[in-house]
């Protein structure tokens, strides 16, 4: 019965409540009953507020409508650095849980010395704490007697998960009612005291140079206020939004552009990929116990395009100086390595700035926020003091933000004579997937480069696997597989400009992973759920593959026209699994019917809002693998509208359906990025299912299709 | 300058601007409506959608001089968060929103929709909103809420 405790390793603060330890900079509490919690993550529509504030009111023991979540500032928050990796409710949520903790325990601790009676026999509902006796204060009354200007303390312990009340629970989320009464959330839709309107000059060829530039009849312009001219930077400031967008267009009139770099050809980017100089890693190597008698090897290709951010808000930001201080106002994912950044290129120290987060609409990773606020910053210089808002165009948008890196994937694998895996080599060719602010010696900032001294051009990189790794994200195979070799060649030259979009390379990795293990079950004649359980060990891995089969009761019977298709991923091999089935219907122009999907993230804090972000980025996902690529000739990317760049419509989205594995006694993990990967690759094996072809170069289109079908194997 | 007369949001309005200039410029601009949204100033995504007479119409390729004696209907004139129009209700009920940003244009065209077809199907309510973008993927949670409120509607 009694077994030895193994001894116990001293507690330990969340990450990121060691790196801003002191509580008054996480949550405060007001005589009048409410209480601000100031994260340092930031919402991007993925309702991480949200999750954030029922944590807090989980904790502390009030009613979420106590809660008033305050927007992430340097010149408040906490640093939590940059809001992505579907690890906010990870980071954030651990550190928030934890301080709010140790507050109630504050404030526990000194209603117990008032009310004479002892801490253990202490209750708190919505924030009234209570004793025996009908003894009572609450947080409020001590609120101003309770200094949480001290550091967090690592020995309290959170509520047990049986005991959280909010937690588990589809709270509505606190940002939606003003979206739906179109109450100002927007920084696009905020104003402040005499503010200005800027607008900067682009060139359309890929970094050409503003060589000349005529004002023209620019200063005529009504409430016209300056040009501003830094190298190839240029841009306009007017009194009005119409006089700025005149004042823009006359100024692209004077311009003369020179130079500029080419672009690759588009129609080979596996041999434009392959060909650049790159830095090659081994990124993860298993070696056979008892290595298997190879037969034959089998080798395949996948390529994904570029795919474009695409948010529906064009970037904005506004910036005021006050001699040498500057107050940016952005959507930025990270407002301390944006501010960073700004320091770098302002050469000023970064307390001279603060940098404060507003809404923004989605940007699924790293697009032009960052860029827009130094637009926004270099154009309020000559504002005299006023505030500058800029906006950038659609097509700006579409054609100067970063784009998720294109990838040439190739994977061989070596087959017994059973056809059984004996060893399996995978090879990323990409350009290097963040290029994020905040994180160099120089800044990633889009005018940085253009200026007249100017910084050079970033080119990206990727996150060590420990932190689930960029091109090479998900290639290592969650499979069993007696032996592998991954290797991730990052390109060094950068003619497209990449950085963070959603999942980073996982989901070409997935896509190709899946893609091909699904062909090689069906040479083995092999059912690919089966296949795929046998490889796996990890029961949570099958669950939500054993779960996905049953609800979509796999398989069902053929069809003429209709395809089925499974895969699954757990992202970043370390984040939530998940298991997607694929009905597809269609001969040339595949329509996706329906998606199932069973996702396990451990402790859903919000199952509604975790279904929501899977349900979306199913449907992001089936845009990028049906329709989506940056298009570019030459000299520049001509996908600069929604006409040449399509998404996914209305009629054209599936039908989604989520089921959720809850384990509340798992630490909770992100869900935004989980869905992609599964979702591209489970696409393209109904797609072999219903045409009996592989398309193994996304996006899967009547093109892509026919030069399958030429192709083939 | 010449003025352009026409109603908005059921109350009497005149502007003096170029007739030329897009009804969003001016209905953001002029009178501080930053419910319809500027997204790609083409008339391609929807975010700027409003209501001239009962069609949905994205404003930002609507000339000024083309409303002259119109009804105009944007987000601000839909409801309010005391008197909620149906369809506010629903996408609250249904959470059916990541960002938002595009839920102000998807709001009025889903309300020009049931002034012309109070009880539609999906079928109809997807064909309604096909010229609206959604890039977050709450697309299927927004035909619920619109089937929702028209449900509601009926009902009422």
């Amino acid at each position: 019965m009694n077994q030895p405790a193994p001894p116990p390793s001293p507690p330990k603060l969340p990450v990121n409540l060691a790196a801003n330890p002191k509580l008054s900079s996480w949550l405060k509490f007001s005589p009048q009953g409410q209480v601000t919690v100031s994260p340092g993550k930031v919402e991007i529509g993925q309702g991480i507020v949200t999750a954030l504030a029922q944590i807090a009111a989980d904790e502390l023991d009030i009613d979420i409508g106590r809660v008033q979540m305050i927007r992430a500032s340097t010149a408040v928050s906490p640093n939590e650095g940059v809001t992505s990796g579907s690890l906010s409710v990870q980071q954030s949520g651990r550190a928030m849980r934890h301080a709010c903790a140790e507050v109630r325990q504050i404030f526990l601790q000194l209603a117990s010395e008032r009310l004479g009676v002892d801490i253990a026999s202490l209750g708190v509902e919505d924030g009234t704490i209570s004793g025996p006796g009908n003894v009572t204060t609450s947080y409020w009354e001590l609120a101003e007697e309770v200094s949480l200007d001290r550091d967090a303390t690592p020995d309290v312990k959170p509520k047990p998960a049986t005991r959280r009340a909010l937690a588990g629970n589809s709270v509505q989320r606190i940002d939606i009612p003003d979206k739906v009464f179109a109450r100002a959330r927007f920084i696009h839709d905020w104003t402040l005291p005499e503010m200005l309107h800027g607008r900067v000059l682009r060139p359309q060829n890929a970094r050409a140079n503003l060589a000349g530039l005529k004002d023209g009849n620019v200063r005529t312009i009504a409430g016209f206020v300056a040009v501003v001219r830094d190298g190839s930077f240029a841009g306009v400031v007017c009194e009005t939004e119409h006089g700025a967008e005149a004042a823009l267009q006359a100024l692209r009139k004077g311009a003369v552009w020179a130079d500029g770099a080419p672009l690759p050809d588009e129609r080979d980017l596996a041999a434009f990929l392959k060909a650049e100089p790159s830095e090659t890693t081994v990124v993860d190597k298993r070696i056979a116990s008892s290595p298997g008698a190879k037969k034959r090897t089998l080798q395949r290709q996948y390529t994904r395009p570029y795919i474009a951010h695409a948010s529906i808000a064009p970037s904005c930001a506004m910036a005021q100086w006050n001699s040498d201080r500057v107050h940016v106002w952005t959507h930025s994912q990270g407002v301390y390595l944006l501010r960073t950044d700004l320091a770098l290129v302002l050469k000023l120290p970064a307390e001279n700035i603060i940098v404060e987060h507003m809404e923004g609409a989605g940007c699924y990773g790293h697009n032009a926020a960052d860029d827009v606020a130094l637009d926004a910053v270099l154009l309020a210089k000559a504002a005299g003091g006023r505030p500058v808002r800029v906006q950038w165009s659609r097509e700006g948008e579409m054609s100067d933000a970063p784009f998720g890196a294109a990838m040439t994937i190739e994977i061989e694998a070596d087959l017994d004579a059973e056809g059984e895996i004996t060893d399996w080599r995978h090879s990323i060719w990409s350009n290097g997937h963040v290029a994020r602010p905040g994180r160099a010696a120089q800044p990633a900032l889009l005018a940085g480069f253009e200026l007249e001294n100017p910084f050079p051009r970033m080119i990206s990189t990727n996150p060590p696997q420990a932190n689930g790794g960029g091109g090479d994200r998900n290639a290592v195979p969650l499979y069993d597989f007696p032996s592998w070799q991954i290797e991730s060649h990052r390109l060094t030259t950068m003619p497209i400009r990449t950085s963070a979009l959603r999942t980073l390379g996982a989901q070409g990795n997935v896509f190709a992973i899946e893609s091909f293990l699904d062909e090689i079950a069906a040479e083995r004649g092999e059912d690919p759920v089966a296949f795929r359980l046998r490889h796996l060990t990890d029961e949570r891995a099958k669950d939500v593959i054993r779960a996905a089969a049953k609800r979509a009761r796999w398989k069902p019977e053929k069809q003429p026209g209709i395809g089925y298709g499974i895969a699954f991923a757990r992202y970043k091999n370390t984040g939530a699994y998940c298991a997607v089935v694929a009905e597809i219907e269609g001969a040339d122009d595949i329509r996706v019917r329906k998606l199932t999907l069973v996702v396990d993230v451990g402790e859903a804090i919000n199952p509604d809002g975790v279904i929501n972000q899977i349900e979306g980025g199913a449907i992001q996902a089936t845009s990028w693998v049906l329709k989506e690529r940056v298009r570019f000739d030459r000299q520049r990317i001509t996908s600069t509208n929604w006409t040449e760049y399509p998404i996914l419509r209305f009629s054209e989205v599936p039908e989604v359906e989520v089921e959720l594995i809850q384990r509340s006694e798992m630490d909770p993990v992100g869900a935004g990025e989980a869905a992609h990967g599964p979702v591209s690759a489970a696409i393209a094996n109904a797609v072999f299912d219903a045409l009996g072809v592989r398309v193994r170069h996304l996006p899967i289109t009547r093109e892509s299709i026919i030069a399958a079908m030429e192709q083939a194997p | 300058m010449p003025s352009v007369r026409f109603r908005l949001n059921g109350v009497e309005t005149d502007v003096d601007a170029d007739p030329d200039r897009p009804l969003l410029d001016i209905l953001r601009g002029r009178f501080g409506m930053t419910g319809p949204h500027f997204g790609c100033g083409a008339g391609e995504c929807g975010a700027c959608n409003v209501m001239i007479d009962d069609r949905a119409v994205a404003a930002c390729d609507t000339p000024l001089w083309s409303i002259a004696d119109k009804d105009i209907t944007t987000i601000e004139g839909l409801g309010t968060a005391e008197r909620p129009h149906p369809l506010q209700r629903a996408f609250i009920a249904e959470q059916a929103l990541q960002c938002g940003y595009c839920v102000s244009g998807i709001l009025m065209s889903a309300a020009a929709l049931l002034k012309r077809n109070p009880k539609p199907g999906s079928r109809e309510v997807k064909e309604a909103l096909d010229g609206n973008l959604c890039r977050c993927g709450s697309h299927n949670r927004m035909v619920r809420a619109v089937l929702r409120a028209a449900g509601e509607t009926a009902a009422e």
